[in-house]
Formats: structure tokens, C-alpha cells, sequence
């Protein structure tokens, strides 16, 4: 059992991992990070005309792309599936700009300066094995079953009902996830530029709109592709400031010591990862090895990378299956050298806080608490001139439109063919006919997506806490899915049946467990507690949690039971490419052995052993 | 589908190379600009290496394309 101090740390990634806004930190952070935007910081920033020039080229660039892509946009694959055509370094790259959302780098550089190197976890153990796992088992039958969506996995592997409480499900919330980012991105606009809120909205839809509606799903990831690099690129200077700040990463760690001691922790406590996890008093993240490894490193993680459409959607626009395979572990690699990029600078900024003579302050909520989230933005105001400054700003513009144009190309995928296909229009048979209607439907879908989350957006603003409680049931569905889906691939037993229940049981059972327990300090009846309090849980992040493993560990022993219980309609023969027992290993004879994924999967966790001694 | 992204990448990056390549050099000694950067013309730095990397881009780009048409 963890105790309460464990789950507050694997806290945030449960959010993020069980939350609909799956890839940004907003669900990290949980409900605190729209209330924390809210508040504004003392001073804001002042462009010049050449962060302007970034900013405006970079929009060109970014429509442009969309533009060049239009005439090939002639079919529904074309544009919704990006005629399965990327090369793996193309998807690889767009698979982790995904996730590489603003308000995860504005959240993940707060946690730097909260909890220091231990946040690398949830780059390292909580995403690496995942990401292997997905690549080396679960891509072959995701993408050699030829299934278009996740929703479709389901279809072919269980049955129509399965996948239509997925689709749904699915839509509506990648829709709110894109309103409450886009929210999130005006809000943060107006506080730090000084933008109109209303513009800022619409004029971010717009360009979303505009190259996703061009370009469609190609033209979503080769945007995501462009946005990585000037992700990094436009990060870089500030990590090489801080660091020189503080006379490098030793000096840095010197300057820290007297500091972290003060707080009561070793010298070395926000410079390590594992060295103090013996105990959960130790370090500042209050967690325990075994903490972080299972709950962060197995339940939380597999349950996010490996079943949700927008982070497989990516692979599965691969050429084939080789690329396919290959795409988590290309994806990998940048992903396990991000904490330097946003991590470290969070780190420095602690530093700089406590140097008196520095003038380096967070703003403070009501409670006179710092707001973390602001740290990035504190740090390019203290570090960039002019010019570069810019560049850092374009560079957490390009990650907010990222996650919506990620959100939006999944939405449209999603409605097209699990929903508009399966209920309202069928195909025909004619195939030219069918490409070219479906591709008129995803291309109304692109646009009624980006509406709806505008709505979204609006009611985010005024109605908090109605937000507040959609996101917290939606969270509810993905831990069921990773249990059916799981199931589903590797026994083939699971029947379809079985699966439809254990997804709406889990869903159901983790609403059930909300409905019944609060946490404390809770003020409305959106946080828990609406049927009846049977137990209170010390802090929200924790009742979260426990929502999540109830519904992951009720899904799986529903679908097991009603499997063995069940007849299994689905003949052996319709299952082979879908089920692991059933499908041909693919031994990669015929590729170079430093091109088949094993190498490349043993070369991604010797790094990741390689990175966690050097920062033990 | 028919476009290599390294084309735009590097192009894109090329511009803002050479655009604040020549900020940088513009703004060589306004010691006030650079001040919270210690001295450091970051502008110029950055302004060269946003270069570099967008000509490689471009450069395989090219090379990318006279393979395409041997091919």
C-alpha cells in the first residue's frame, strides 16, 4: 500500500496519464493550473520588433506547410491517415513533439525547481519502458491489422459495440483537451504579452484551422516535426545561460547545497534521481523506489503510451511496418534528453531564487504560494534579450499549437470512421466515391472540431469547475482501455462481450469510486463525494489515483470473467494479425541489424541505464 | 506524399539564422541589451547556429531530391 506522501508525487503522472488532457501538463499539474494562470505575474514581457519578425515568419512556415500539402490531400487516407507514407525519423519526431505540449514544458521546468532531477522520471522509467513495450509488442498488430484508429483496433479484434463506446468516448474528449489548451494559451497570452484574451483565442484557432484543414493529418505531423526543433532549438540558449549563471552544472550543484540543506533535505537531493528514494522523507518528491517504479514505471505509463490515439495515431501514418515498429523507439531517444532541455533550467531557477541580489521572484497565489508553472516564463524574461527571447517564445507557441493540432487530426480520424462511417454513412463500395466523401467529412469534422473547442475553451473560462469535473470523469476511461486492449492482445479468449463490459464496468466502477470518496479539503460536490463519503483520502491527487487502479483492475477481472464465460464469436482465423499467439513473430531477417527495432530498443534502454547512473 | 519536410525545416531555420545573425551584429555593443545574458551575444551565437543547422537541412534536402531523380 502507498502511503499518502508516496501518491502524491506519483500524483501528478496519474493525473496525466488518467486525464483527458493527456499530453499536456495541464493534467499534470491537475485543476491548479487554470486557476494558477489566472494569476498574473508583476511584470510582463516587452518584444521588439524581431520577436515579432520570429513569431510571424514561424506562422508562415507553419500555413505554408499546410499549403504545399494541399494538393495531395485528394482522398480520406490522404488526409486523414496521412496515406500511411512518413518516414520513421518524420513520425518518430512527431510522435514525442505530441507530447511535448506547452503546458507540459511550462509545468515540467516547475517541477525542476520543485522536486529537481527526480522530475527526469517521468522521462525516464515512467515513458522509456513504455514506449519500448508499445514499439517491440503492441505496433505490429496496431499497425499490421490495418486498423485506422485505436477505436478500430477494437472493432476488428472484439466487435462494433466495443469500439463505438471508445469512438465516442474518445471524440469528446480530445475536444475538450484542445478547448482547455487553447484556453490555457490565451490566458497565458494576455497575462504575459498583454494580448487580447478573445484575439488570441481565435487567432491560435485559426492557424490550427488553417494547416490542419490544408494539410490533414501530414500536415499535423510534419508541423509537429518543424515545432520540435524549434521546441529545442529555442530552448538551448536558455539552458546555457543558467547554467553558465551558476559556473556550470558542478557550480550549480555547489550553489544548491547550502540551499536544499535549509530545506531539510542532503546537499545532492535535487542534482540525483534514485540515490535518495530509499526513503520517502529523503527527497522532495516524498516517494520510494518501488513507488516510482510501478506506479509511475508500469501502471501509469503503459496505460498512456500504449493505448492512446493520438500518440499512436503518429505510428500508424508510418510507410511501413518496419517504420511503424521503429517510430517509439526514434521518438525515444529525444525523449530521455528533454529533462535537460526543460528540467534543468528549473533547477537554476531555484538557484536564483534564493540569490537574494538576483531580483528572481515567482509570482505568488492567494496563499503566498510561488506558481511553479510560471517558472519558464520567468526564466526568458531573467536570461534573453531581445531576439532570442523570441525564439523562446515562438518556441512555447509552436508546443501549444502542437497539442491542438494533435488533438484535432485524432478528433477527425475518430468521427470520420468510427463514428460518421459506422453509423450515419457506410461505405458505399465504390471507392473513389467513398475517399472522396469521407474526405469532404474529415475536412467538415477538422472545422466542427476546432468550433467545439472554442466552446470549450469559452466554457473553461467561465465555468471552471464544470470543466473540472468532464476532465475527471473522462480520465475515467483510459484506464479501462489499457486493460481490455492488453487482453485483447495478448489471450485470445477475450471476447467482445467481455470487453464492452469491462470497459463500461471499469468506467462505471471508477465513477463509482468518485462518487464515493473526497479528499480532504474538498469545497464542491465536482471533487468526489456526490453519492455519499465512505472514505477520505488525504490529498485530491490521491483519490485520483486509486480512481485509476480501481478501474484498470475492474476492467481486466470483468473481462476476464465474462471472457471465460462467454463464447468467443470471433473465428481463429479473424483473430490471426490481431493477437499475439495467433500472428507470425516478424524476424526482420531481411534488415540490416542496426535497423531492426531490438537493436535499436536495446540501444534506447542502454541509454536510459547509462543516464540514470551518471544522475543516480 | 510528395514533400520533404527537411526543405522547409531548413529553409525556415536558414531565415532565422540570418536574421539574427545580423541582429546580433547590428546590436554588437549595446552592453544594456546584453546584460542578463552576461556580456554574451546570444543573438549572434544562436543566430550562426540556427544557420548551420537549417543549410544542413537544406543541404540534404537537395542531396535527398538528386537521389530521388537517379533513382
Amino acid at each position: 500500500m502507498l502511503t499518502a506522501d508516496q501518491i502524491t508525487t506519483i500524483f501528478p503522472y496519474s493525473r496525466k496519464i488518467f486525464n483527458i488532457e493527456d499530453k499536456n501538463f495541464l493534467s499534470f499539474a491537475g485543476k491548479s493550473l487554470l486557476t494558477n494562470l489566472k494569476t498574473k505575474p508583476m511584470s510582463s514581457l516587452t518584444l521588439g520588433w524581431i520577436d515579432y519578425a520570429i513569431m510571424i515568419i514561424y506562422f508562415l512556415f507553419v500555413l505554408g506547410i499546410g499549403w504545399a500539402l494541399k494538393r495531395y490531400m485528394k482522398s480520406a487516407t490522404a488526409f486523414l491517415e496521412a496515406g500511411r507514407s512518413l518516414p520513421a525519423w518524420v513520425t518518430g519526431l512527431a510522435f514525442i513533439s505530441t507530447n511535448l505540449g506547452a503546458l507540459e514544458v511550462m509545468g515540467m521546468t516547475g517541477s525542476g525547481a520543485k522536486y529537481g532531477m527526480l522530475t527526469t522520471h517521468f522521462y525516464w522509467v515512467g515513458a522509456i519502458p513504455a514506449m519500448v513495450f508499445l514499439a517491440l509488442f503492441m505496433m505490429p498488430f496496431y499497425y499490421g491489422s490495418k486498423a485506422r484508429s485505436v477505436p478500430e483496433y477494437l472493432k476488428l479484434r472484439y466487435d462494433e459495440k466495443t469500439r463505438g463506446l471508445n469512438a465516442i468516448l474518445f471524440a469528446v474528449m480530445t475536444v475538450l483537451a484542445s478547448g482547455i489548451s487553447m484556453y490555457a494559451l490565451a490566458l497565458l497570452l494576455e497575462n504575459i504579452l498583454g494580448w487580447n484574451f478573445h484575439l488570441s483565442l481565435i487567432l491560435s484557432a485559426a492557424i490550427v484551422l488553417g494547416y490542419t484543414y490544408l494539410g490533414g493529418l501530414s500536415s499535423a505531423i510534419y508541423n509537429e516535426v518543424l515545432q520540435f526543433f524549434i521546441i529545442v532549438i529555442g530552448l538551448l540558449p536558455l539552458v546555457f545561460l543558467s547554467l553558465k549563471d551558476f559556473g556550470g552544472w558542478d557550480g550549480l550543484k555547489d550553489t544548491l547545497a547550502p540551499i536544499v540543506e535549509n530545506k531539510g533535505y542532503a546537499a545532492d537531493a535535487w542534482t540525483t534521481t534514485w540515490k535518495y528514494t530509499g526513503k520517502a522523507s529523503l527527497n522532495p518528491m516524498g516517494i520510494e523506489w518501488y513507488g516510482i517504479f510501478v506506479g509511475l514505471g508500469f501502471v501509469l505509463s503503459f496505460g498512456y503510451w500504449c493505448t492512446n490515439f493520438l500518440i499512436v495515431q503518429r505510428a500508424m501514418a508510418a510507410k511501413s511496418r518496419l517504420a511503424a515498429r521503429s517510430t517509439p523507439l526514434i521518438g525515444a531517444i529525444p525523449k530521455m534528453f528533454i529533462p535537460f532541455l526543460i528540467i534543468v533550467p528549473g533547477i537554476a531557477a531555484l538557484a536564483l531564487m534564493n540569490t537574494p541580489d538576483r531580483n528572481f521572484a515567482l509570482p505568488m497565489n492567494d496563499a503566498g504560494q510561488p506558481i511553479y508553472d510560471y517558472t519558464i516564463i520567468m526564466l526568458l524574461k531573467q536570461y534573453l534579450p531581445t531576439g532570442v527571447l523570441g525564439l523562446g517564445i515562438t518556441a512555447l507557441l509552436a508546443s501549444f499549437m502542437s497539442g491542438m493540432a494533435g488533438n484535432v487530426s485524432a478528433f477527425n480520424t475518430v468521427w470520420t470512421y468510427d463514428i460518421y462511417q459506422s453509423y450515419i454513412r457506410p461505405a458505399s463500395g465504390n471507392k473513389d466515391d467513398d475517399e472522396h466523401h469521407y474526405l469532404r467529412v474529415g475536412r467538415i469534422a477538422t472545422i466542427f472540431g476546432i468550433l467545439a473547442s472554442i466552446a470549450a475553451a469559452y466554457i473553461a473560462s467561465k465555468f471552471g469547475n464544470i470543466m473540472d469535473f468532464l476532465q475527471t470523469i473522462f480520465s475515467m476511461i483510459n484506464a479501462p482501455l489499457f486493460a481490455v486492449i492488453f487482453l485483447g492482445m495478448f489471450w485470445k479468449r477475450t471476447t467482445g462481450h467481455a470487453a464492452f463490459s469491462g470497459l463500461l464496468g471499469g468506467f462505471l466502477i471508477a465513477l463509482l469510486h468518485h462518487g464515493l470518496t473526497i479528499p480532504v479539503g474538498a469545497d464542491t460536490v465536482f471533487k468526489g463525494g456526490w453519492i455519499g463519503v465512505v472514505h477520505q483520502y488525504p490529498v485530491e491527487m490521491a483519490q485520483n489515483f486509486w480512481t485509476a487502479i480501481f478501474a484498470c483492475a475492474s476492467a481486466a477481472t470483468i473481462t476476464v470473467v465474462l471472457s471465460l464465460m462467454t463464447k468467443q464469436k470471433k473465428a481463429t482465423k479473424e483473430l490471426v494479425g490481431l493477437v499475439y499467439q495467433l500472428t507470425p513473430r516478424e524476424t526482420d531477417k531481411d534488415v540490416a541489424w542496426h535497423k531492426r527495432p531490438l537493436t535499436l530498443a536495446m540501444f534506447v534502454l542502454l541509454i536510459l541505464v547509462i543516464l540514470s547512473i551518471i544522475f543516480w | 506524399m510528395g514533400v520533404d519536410i527537411k526543405l522547409p525545416i531548413g529553409l525556415m531555420f536558414s531565415i532565422f539564422g540570418v536574421l539574427l545573425t545580423l541582429f546580433g551584429l547590428f546590436t554588437k555593443s549595446d552592453k544594456v541589451l546584453y546584460e542578463p545574458s552576461f556580456g554574451v551575444n546570444v543573438n549572434l551565437w544562436v543566430g550562426i547556429f540556427m544557420l548551420v543547422f537549417g543549410l544542413a537541412m537544406l543541404l540534404m534536402a537537395v542531396a535527398g531530391k538528386k537521389r530521388e531523380k537517379k533513382a
